[in-house]
């Protein structure tokens, strides 16, 4: 059975009086394992689609079932509630909290599964160590660099055992050579076993997947499985 | 699950409780100002609260120290509970002994009438020791001993004949007698009252552990000897009345009345030119008295605490722009609206717990300060002080629901972009 699956995915988007349409009948699946690669031109409904599967957002029309259960017709709390088990996310800019040290950051889906806090503690430092930054994990993020803080993101998309890990230009933010580790530490965890899709435009960074899914005006224009090369 | 639930709800306190603390922190000034508000509410509410519980306390004392079915002639009112003209009052004329014997001889229905004054607080020193420098000394008559519901448990009241030949003796309160002879029996020995000698006639029995001990802490002289001695000029001297019974309590109040406008001359048609003061005009005054402040207060405090509650959403508002990023990462990772919800309004709560627990403190410090100045015993008016609390709740709930509700439905991923 499949993981994800996408089955004629709208979504348009009404701006003023014109309506863009970021995805149009989009079908698609992807098993439990699988490491893919989105790829595309700015513009063409990378995002939109990522925060479909993600469930941040919800389809204008289609239908989408994440592991089995039918997430386009749940509500907003059911909705978080999928976020919080079933996804982690990593975005572009990070998006850590400012304010809070890198456990803590790890730590936040924890709080919101309603995980107690001891058990939050160990499960944060595992999450924190897994990603290489014990010794920096009181610092806050304007105290890291941006690898660091990018793996700070890793660790808390990580720390609930989610069933897919979806990353959204992870190193768009980063120079070459951070974002060459990034991509070593995703490949590391797609061979323990996770499911994970990353958002990309750079072929590079598209090469450690197994799948490259390519994009253009809200379709899919080609959908290969590569040998390991 | 209902565990769950619990760790839940604890574990989103503790973090909504730190968020607002971070958010508080790093704003110092702003935040300060904003609490300001509920500071000024607050407090006004507990520091009036304060000062008429400080005030009831008083009445109260003053109360038992009335005898039963008495009554007391004063020029001036007992306190000021406000609609008093004090230019008129002072103009009144003093009360003296001439019209205090007269009362007592042309008033047919009164048990008993005594009077008296206070003459000077003060330490009393004997051969044996010293008191503390809160000692009252009372001059009065024979006649004032069962309007003050003062009983005689050793040796002798002050007499007629004490007051005729201006004799040097005093009556000593309980709590004083036991402190200055703590051993033997204090009759028969001198004590010296502001640099002079009395010679002890008698000790009052204890009015018992009543809420100011100060009652039993008296010294008691004739009238006549405290007026040659503390001076007579510039004195207004008080009457205490007893009626017979409870029945002939308002004839003989208006029998008094009657004779008094007389003595003194009182025109035709003019007010009385002094005061009657009972247990209960004292009672229905101060109510009539807490009833308008309590008003007044309740006003005061409201447009506060409402111009408070706005700057509060202001701030709350302008907090949950500046955060939206950090509310589309927690959406991000799964908290519900709900989650959202409860972590703004905690934080407004806790904006006006702040503010609220200073107002408290510093209310219960100024309502106290009126204790000090009228050297009564302070009060810390514990039920107050959770009502001021609760109110800043109510407040943090009333005004922060509105940004809270707006933080809960900023659509995630527009959050997340949020610059
Ligand atoms: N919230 C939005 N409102 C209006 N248009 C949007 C919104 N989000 C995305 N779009 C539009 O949808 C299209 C796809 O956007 P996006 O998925 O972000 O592209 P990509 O990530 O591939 O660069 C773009 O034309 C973009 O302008
Ligand atoms: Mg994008």
């Amino acid at each position: 059975m499949s993981l994800i699956r996408l089955e004629k995915i709208t979504r348009r988007y009404q701006m003023g009086g014109e309506t863009i349409h970021a995805l149009r009948e989009v079908s698609l699946t992807i098993a439990r394992g699988e490491y893919v690669a989105i790829m595309g031109p700015s513009g063409s409904g990378k995002s939109t689609l990522m925060n479909l599967i993600g469930c941040l957002d919800t389809p204008t029309s289609g239908s989408y079932h994440l592991n089995g259960a039918d997430v386009s017709d749940m509500d907003d709390n059911e909705l978080a509630e999928v976020r919080n088990r079933e996804i982690g996310f990593v975005f572009q800019t990070f998006n850590l909290l400012a304010r809070s040290n890198a456990l803590h950051n790890v730590e936040l889906p924890l709080i919101y599964a309603g995980i107690d806090t001891d058990e939050r503690r160990r499960v944060a430092l595992e999450a924190i160590e897994s990603v290489g930054l014990t010794d920096r994990m009181h610092h806050k993020p304007n105290e890291l660099s941006g690898g660091q803080r990018q793996r700070v993101a890793v660790a808390r998309a990580l720390v609930n055992k989610p069933s897919i890990l979806l990353a959204d230009e992870p190193t768009g933010n980063l120079d070459s050579r951070t974002g060459e580790e990034i991509m070593a530490l995703f490949e590391q965890l797609s061979r323990s076993g996770n499911t994970i899709i990353v958002v990309t435009h750079e072929e590079d960074i598209a090469r450690h997947a197994r799948r490259i899914l390519r994009i253009r005006d809200g379709l899919i224009a080609s959908d290969e499985v590569q040998g390991r090369s | 699950m209902k565990a769950k639930r619990t760790t839940l709800l604890l574990g989103e306190l503790r973090e909504s409780l730190a968020m607002a603390l971070h958010a508080i922190a790093a704003h110092k000034l702003r935040s300060a100002l904003t609490l300001l508000g509920v500071l000024i509410g607050v407090f006004s509410i507990i520091v009036v609260m304060t000062a008429l519980r400080v005030m009831q306390n008083n009445i109260e004392s003053s109360l038992s120290e009335l005898g039963i079915n008495s009554f007391m002639i004063r020029k001036h009112p007992m306190m000021s509970f406000g609609g008093v003209d004090w230019e008129k009052v002072a103009r009144r004329k003093d009360i003296t002994l001439a019209m205090g014997r007269k009362l007592a001889e042309q008033a047919s229905q009164p048990q008993s009438i005594g009077i008296e004054t206070m003459f000077w607080g003060g330490q009393v020193e004997t051969r044996l020791g010293q008191s503390a420098p809160t000692v009252q000394v009372f001059g009065e008559t024979p006649g004032s001993f069962p309007s003050r519901n003062w009983v005689i448990a050793d040796g002798r009241a002050i007499t007629e004949a004490d007051v005729d030949s201006s004799r040097d003796v005093v009556v000593l309160g309980a709590a004083l007698a036991e402190t200055v002879f703590p051993l033997g029996s204090p009759l028969g020995e001198k004590v010296k009252l502001n640099g002079l000698n009395y010679t002890v006639v008698g000790v009052l029995a204890s009015k018992g552990a009543s809420r100011s001990d100060n009652q039993d802490n008296v010294a008691i002289v004739p009238l006549t000897t405290g007026l040659s001695r503390f001076g007579r000029w510039n004195r207004s001297l008080n009457i205490l009345v007893q009626a017979k019974d409870r029945s002939s309590f308002e004839s003989t109040m208006d029998e008094v009345r009657g004779a008094m406008r007389v003595i003194r001359k009182t025109p035709p048609g003019e007010p009385d030119d002094f005061e009657i003061i009972s247990n209960d005009s004292l009672i229905a005054q101060f109510n009539q008295f807490t009833r308008v402040v309590r008003i007044g207060i309740a006003g005061v405090s409201s447009i506060a605490l409402i111009a408070a509650g706005i700057g509060i959403m202001n701030i709350m508002l302008v907090s949950v722009t500046e955060r939206t990023r950090e509310i589309g990462i927690r959406r991000a990772v799964g908290a519900k609206k709900r989650n959202i919800m409860t972590q703004f309004i905690l934080e407004a709560i806790m904006l006006c717990e702040l503010g609220g627990m200073v107002g408290v403190v510093l209310g219960i410090i100024g309502g106290n300060a009126t204790a000090l100045f009228l050297r009564l015993p302070t009060v810390i008016p514990v039920d107050w002080a959770i009502i001021g609390l609760l109110i800043c709740s109510v407040v943090g709930i009333i005004f922060g629901t509105y940004p809270a509700w707006k933080a809960a439905n900023l659509d995630p991923i527009d959050s997340l972009r949020y610059e």
